[in-house]
């Protein structure tokens, strides 16, 4: 089974990275970009386990390990059965 | 007093440290190896800086993991003494034993530059040898030290006065061209409630030895020797005593990984 886990700075939290990439963007001409939040990509493979237990365990790993809540929020999704 | 300098992979400041509680402070100092259980009875324990786990994941992230700091938790919550620098800091607060977290620098760029800091609290164990106010000189060397408390955190921190150390201007001004890192509230240093773990990004073990360019943070040093001395009831509060350190021969590199 694989999982990804999309970890990002909260809203209200200054992302001085996104803002450069933005800038950049800028400078090549898109005009069009108005933000850009930069975060991270998890992919995670399970094994030996079900689905029901999955969608326990994942919101945990990311909540304890993968994320600091303080500051960051994530999303998840199981793309492989 | 016996102090206990914790080693993670990748702490890379613990020989400092060590060499200044030893050699300059002349206390007993021995080194925690992070897959120990056991903290030898030392009276505190310092989380030293460093990069532990090369900062993969977050900073501190994966070192509050660390078998020792279910031992370091459990003697912060019953009352021990504990030091958090730098990397030990980011440790604290990804471990909970402080509260807030840490964010990559304002401008993105590593700083590692002689900050001042002043000191906002001196009635806690850490700070007793200083002033209100006094201004300490003290190096920093970080990419994460933008200190983050959302806003009813931080008015609880104003409020309890566990704010510990504010950057500031050379003449004790807290300015925003002092706040190097965009820390709220030009915050370096916190203690947590309990008033018994500080965390706080400057290095005083670099700052401990005049040759250095400054020795402002044996300040820090004393304070807490002051205070576990008069726990133990052996002593009474001491002014910084000018010790000239010698220096001995430092333990070999230990542990496997």
């Amino acid at each position: 089974m694989k999982v990804r886990i999309l970890v990002s700075l909260k809203p209200s939290v200054l992302d001085p990275q996104g803002q450069t990439v933005r800038n950049a963007l800028h400078t090549l001409g898109y005009k069009a970009v108005r933000d850009v939040r930069q975060g991270k990509v998890f992919e995670i493979e399970l094994e030996n386990i079900d689905r029901t237990e999955a969608e326990k365990i994942i919101p945990e790993i990311a909540d304890k390990v993968l994320a600091n809540p303080i500051i960051e929020k994530f999303t998840w999704e199981i793309i492989e059965a | 007093m016996k102090f206990g300098v914790v080693v993670f992979p990748g702490s890379n400041c613990d020989y400092d440290t060590f060499h200044v509680l030893q050699n300059v402070m002349g206390q007993e100092t021995v080194f925690l190896w992070h897959k120990d259980h056991d903290l030898q009875q030392v009276d505190c324990v310092v989380l030293p800086g460093g990069f532990s786990y090369g900062d993969y994941l977050r900073s501190g992230a994966i070192a509050r993991f660390s078998p020792i700091m279910a031992e370091v938790k459990k003697f912060a919550e019953a009352g021990g003494l504990v030091l958090g620098i730098c990397n030990g800091f980011q440790i604290l607060l990804e471990a909970g034993l402080l509260p807030g977290a840490m964010l990559r620098n304002k401008n993105l760029k590593f700083l590692c530059q002689h900050v001042y800091i002043r000191v906002e609290n001196q009635k806690t164990a850490f700070t007793n040898a200083a002033r209100k106010g006094q201004v300490l000189r003290i190096p920093i060397a970080h990419f994460d030290g933008n200190y983050y408390a959302e806003p009813e955190l931080l008015a609880e921190l104003e409020k309890n006065k566990q704010i510990v150390f504010r950057y500031c201007d050379e003449k004790g001004r807290v300015t925003e061209e002092a706040n190097v890192n965009g820390s709220v509230n030009n915050i370096a240093g916190i203690i947590n409630r309990q008033g018994n773990v500080l965390g706080m990004m400057p290095h005083p073990e670099r700052a401990s030895e005049k040759i250095l360019g400054s020795d402002d943070g044996r300040i820090i040093f004393q304070s807490m020797i002051n205070y576990l001395e008069k726990k133990a009831g052996s002593g009474q509060k001491k002014a910084i005593k000018s010790t000239r350190p010698k220096v001995s021969p430092l333990p070999p590199l230990i542990g496997t990984f």
